[in-house]
């Protein structure tokens, strides 16, 4: 464990490094709480993800549990859902939170704007088809709520309501009275959020990271 | 007869006066006995009708001279619009203050009124930090608050020794006559010129609408560098008589720094607990919520001022802290009186000290030194340069979303110079040097204001900076918001990294079980903010909805989008029910219409009167309004998501008599059918929805009379609440 930090130079970190975008460091620092996590096992599993206590109560834990688990998300354009990861799929979920570069042009910007957003796309579209239904969008309300000591579904069902109202204004503007609406598709999921600026906000820092410290 | 009675003193006096008192001895009144006593014995005046007694309104009639004076100068530079477009409304308003000064100057030949420090630091500044910090937008402070002290700490720093180093060394050339300019003078006057300054950045970038991250970083460093000056200015001030400074007096400054900055927020604080404190228990006076919210932070200010601690962050930290309670505890009116009041108090102060700042450039002795000034100039604009220059790459090593040139430039550019430094320089004592000073802080502050004042705009133009973007309080933008807060304080946690989002979520979960218990009255305590934003949101809507009543457009539906459109297709079979026949459709819609026309036609008598009428304020009980409006919410989604098939009768609607709830509940009380009200078509696919809802065993007259039922509920419903109380209670 000790002789991974101390080589920059695996061949292996140079393959996730160029996959990725991570540094040696980043990618070293990851590989111990990679290894601290799955107890240095080869893999991941859900419930070691649902071992670290702090994770207990996030609202959404579940969710962000989930993801790591979504093939969607191994830049693969795989898809469905796997029972264990390794360090490799570990670190391009990570990834996904890198922030953008200084320099970056603008449809380098642009690409990583899309990245971001189908991240959080996919955590909304539980069942994979590519369209987040009203069900699905309420769920991820009711989700939001449930440790804020809910007042009741109600409340939930009404906020998703009228965000999903929203977007259907925004993105379809006029309909028929008998039309219906199907879901945020992700097309309409990148009008949405437009002017979210995404790409400076769904940052981690991946420096300064010392996991010796916290064996959680 | 008529007989005036005139005051020894002649209108001349009305507009003189020092930066003394504006007292004037009562000797004059006293006359009046005597003057009595010695007509009366010589023969009987007849009885005064009409008198001229100047001296007893002095005072209040000059304030509100000047202050009405500034007000109408700001309305006529709106009524030109040419002009304020190219000059920010700070430089009209020191030209006038020019104008004014000039005019007092010609007319009198004596000492117009000038900026008193008094005045300023007590009356006139506190209003603008005031409005600053209780609106401070808080998530881009936090998230900025590193790069902010920086620059606000070191940066003023670097300034203050960077501009005071070489002027010594300016002063040390022979022939500029500035000989006898010692250092520590130098120190002074560079600790009183490096400070940027709040009311000129805010009067400033006010107008430009830059992006959000660009106008917090130059408007909190103007704020926070506060407490910096406040220690270098008084620990220079007081060493410039003794002439020299030691080493442990310098390490003293430093501890002097940090208790003068922590000791104001702690004071602020307080302060802002107190209020917050308070605000719970206002819930049956509502009218004097407002001013606890002024005099605490007022409080908080002259608290932090008694012992010479920093009282602008003091101010702020007093708001910030107060804001979040406050806004749960208090009114919807209440928070609209603050929010005014604080507008107009901030804004009628600001004119206030650029006009006094054109005046006192009049009237103030000068001593014009080209060397001084000149170097001045060049000084303050080269070292502001160099140190954003130099933090800025120390300071992108650490933050994730780096700084680009474009930025350093607009930081650097907005460094402006205003009235706090023209203030300090005035609190100097008299000497020649405090002259020179004055000049030239003055010219600095003209070269600012003016200079980079009028070219920001179109710089920033020209560099196609990003402008603040226009927030419409998009629901799907606050859930995603919060959304993004837990997902990065989930994967920080897998990171195993106590970062930022950490620490926020466990600030955040401690408030929410502890504080806000303590703070906030009543259930609003346990609400959690998506659903307050989402009621503030429904209030906003339903409130453009009854203004613009009155006009036939309704502008907040720009899409005929509604929400049959989005609920789940229900199986055909319910849809395809054809209760009613075309004519009794066509009878329905006509008087629909005409309904709602009516109801439009009565709207336009009332609803002045309805927003007016309060009487019973007081009484009002909030939580019984937020409670209608989390009832409204779930009634609307209970009728919307379980259409046809429901056999039960339409939901009772609860209608506040309390006048307070006749502006809000118009829409709200019928809101299982206000949501479809809102656009006309709607109101016919609502109709069609009626037969549906009744007994699903239809037959023609059965379905006929509920219509009717309805239809009379409905129009009951969409009348006027005023007159037809009674009515309503069916």
């Amino acid at each position: 464990m000790g002789a991974l930090q101390s080589l920059p130079g695996q061949p292996e970190y140079i393959d996730l490094a160029e996959k990725t975008g991570f540094s040696f460091e980043q990618i070293g620092v990851l590989h111990k709480r990679f290894k601290q996590l799955s107890h240095n096992e080869e893999t991941l599993r859900r419930d070691h993800f649902n071992e670290i206590p702090d994770l207990a109560c996030n609202p959404i834990r579940a969710q962000i549990v989930e993801a790591f688990f979504d093939r969607r998300n191994f830049r693969q354009n795989g898809e469905g859902t796997v029972e264990e990861i390794g360090f490799e799929e570990f670190l391009v979920v990570m990834s996904h939170f890198r922030p953008p570069s200084l320099h970056m042009t603008e449809e380098q910007r642009e690409s990583v704007r899309k990245e971001k957003l189908r991240f959080l796309f996919n955590m909304h579209d539980t069942d994979n088809d590519g369209t987040i239904t009203l069900e699905e969008y309420r769920h991820v309300v009711e989700e939001l709520l449930s440790r804020s000591g809910a007042l009741g579904k109600e409340t939930a069902k009404s906020i998703a309501d009228a965000a999903m109202l929203e977007v259907a204004s925004i993105s379809m503007g006029h309909m028929e009275p008998d039309e219906f609406y199907e879901g945020i598709t992700f097309e309409h999921f990148l009008k949405l959020l437009n002017e979210f600026e995404i790409e400076s906000r769904m940052n981690i820092r991946f420096l300064n990271m010392d996991t010796t410290t916290l064996c959680k | 007869m008529r007989n005036f009675n005139i005051r020894g003193e002649s209108v001349r006096d009305v507009v003189s006066g020092s930066n003394e008192t504006w007292i004037r001895p009562a000797r004059s009144t006293q006359e009046d006995p005597h003057d009595h006593h010695g007509n009366s014995t010589e023969h009987k005046k007849a009885f005064p009708v009409l008198a001229f007694n100047f001296e007893h309104v002095r005072k209040p009639f000059e304030i509100s001279m000047w202050i009405l004076l500034a007000l109408l100068m700001k309305l006529g530079f709106h009524i030109i619009p040419r002009i304020s477009h190219v000059v920010p409304e700070s430089c009209l308003l020191i030209v006038v203050g020019l104008l004014v000064g000039g005019t007092i100057k010609a007319v009198e030949g004596t000492n117009a009124p000038v900026l008193d420090s008094k005045l300023f630091f007590l009356y006139l500044l506190p209003p603008i930090i005031l409005d600053a910090g209780y609106f401070l937008p808080i998530r881009p402070f936090t998230e900025n608050l590193g790069t902010i002290l920086v620059f606000a700490v070191l940066g003023t720093l670097w300034n203050v020794f960077f501009i005071g180093g070489t002027m010594f060394a300016v002063c040390q050339i022979d022939g500029a006559g500035l000989a006898d300019v010692d250092l520590l003078s130098c120190l002074l006057f560079g600790s009183i010129i490096s400070a940027v300054d709040p009311v000129a950045v805010l009067a400033v970038f006010e107008e430009i609408h830059i992006n959000e991250l660009l106008h917090i970083l130059v408007f909190g460093e103007s704020l926070l560098n506060d407490a910096v000056t406040v220690v270098l200015y008084h620990l220079f001030k007081e060493f410039s008589h003794e002439g020299s400074v030691s080493v442990g007096d310098a390490l003293l400054g430093v501890v002097c720094f940090f208790v003068v900055s922590l000791g104001g927020i702690l004071v602020g604080f307080i302060y802002g607990i107190l209020g917050a404190f308070t605000s719970r228990f206002t819930s049956h006076t509502r009218v004097i919520e407002p001013l606890f919210v002024f005099l605490y932070s007022y409080m908080a200010y002259l608290s932090a001022e008694v012992f010479h601690l920093s009282g602008i962050m003091s101010l702020i930290a007093c708001g910030v802290i107060m804001r979040p309670y406050v806004e749960a505890n208090i009114s919807h009116k209440s928070y609209t009186t603050v929010k005014y009041f604080l507008k107009m108090w901030s804004s009628v102060s600001e004119t206030l000290i650029f006009i006094f700042l054109g005046v006192s450039t009049v009237a103030g002795p000068h001593d014009w030194n080209w060397t001084f000034v000149v170097f001045t100039v060049f000084l303050c604009l080269v070292s502001r340069v160099l140190g954003v220059i130099g933090l800025t790459s120390i300071i992108n090593k650490f933050r994730i979303v780096k700084l680009t040139k474009k930025d350093q430039f607009i930081v650097a550019y907005g460094g402006l110079r205003g009235a706090i430094a023209f203030s300090l320089g005035f609190l100097l004592t008299d000497s020649k040097m405090k002259h020179m000073f004055l000049t030239a802080i003055i010219t600095v502050i003209f070269f600012t204001v003016f200079v980079q004042g009028m070219t920001i705009r179109p710089l920033v133009e020209l560099l196609a900076v990003k402008r603040k973007k226009e927030s419409k309080g998009s629901i799907n933008e606050e859930i995603h918001t919060q959304f993004l807060d837990h997902l990065l304080t989930g994967i920080e946690d897998v990171c195993g990294h106590y970062g930022h989002h950490h620490w926020k979520d466990k600030l955040n979960r401690f408030n929410k079980k502890y504080v806000k218990k303590w703070l906030i009255a009543g259930e609003r305590s346990t609400e959690p903010q998506l659903i307050s934003f989402y009621n503030k949101l429904e209030l906003k809507q339903a409130m453009m909805l009854v203004e613009s009543g009155s006009t036939s457009k309704l502008p907040s539906v720009m899409s005929s989008v509604s929400m049959q459109n989005i609920q789940p297709r229900e199986p055909p079979r319910r849809r395809a029910m054809p209760s009613i026949s075309k004519s009794r459709e066509e009878e329905i819609r006509k008087l629909l219409r005409a309904n709602l026309q009516n109801t439009r036609q009565r709207l336009r008598s009332y609803s002045r009167h309805d927003l007016m009428i309060d009487p019973f304020e007081d009484n009002v009980s909030e939580v019984h309004l937020r409670k209608q409006r989390v009832e409204m919410g779930r009634r609307m989604s209970h009728y919307l998501t379980v259409p046809a098939n429901r056999q039960e009768a339409p939901p009772v609607r609860k209608v506040g008599f309390q006048p307070e709830h006749q502006v809000f509940t118009y829409d709200d009380a019928e809101s299982p059918r206000s949501a479809e009200m809102k656009p006309r078509s709607a109101a016919v696919r609502l109709l069609n929805e009626l037969p549906q809802r009744s007994d699903q065993s239809d037959a023609e007259p059965n379905a006929k009379q509920d219509d009717q039922e309805d239809q009379l509920k409905l129009s009951r419903g969409l009348s006027d609440p005023g007159p037809n109380q009674e009515q309503k209670e069916s």
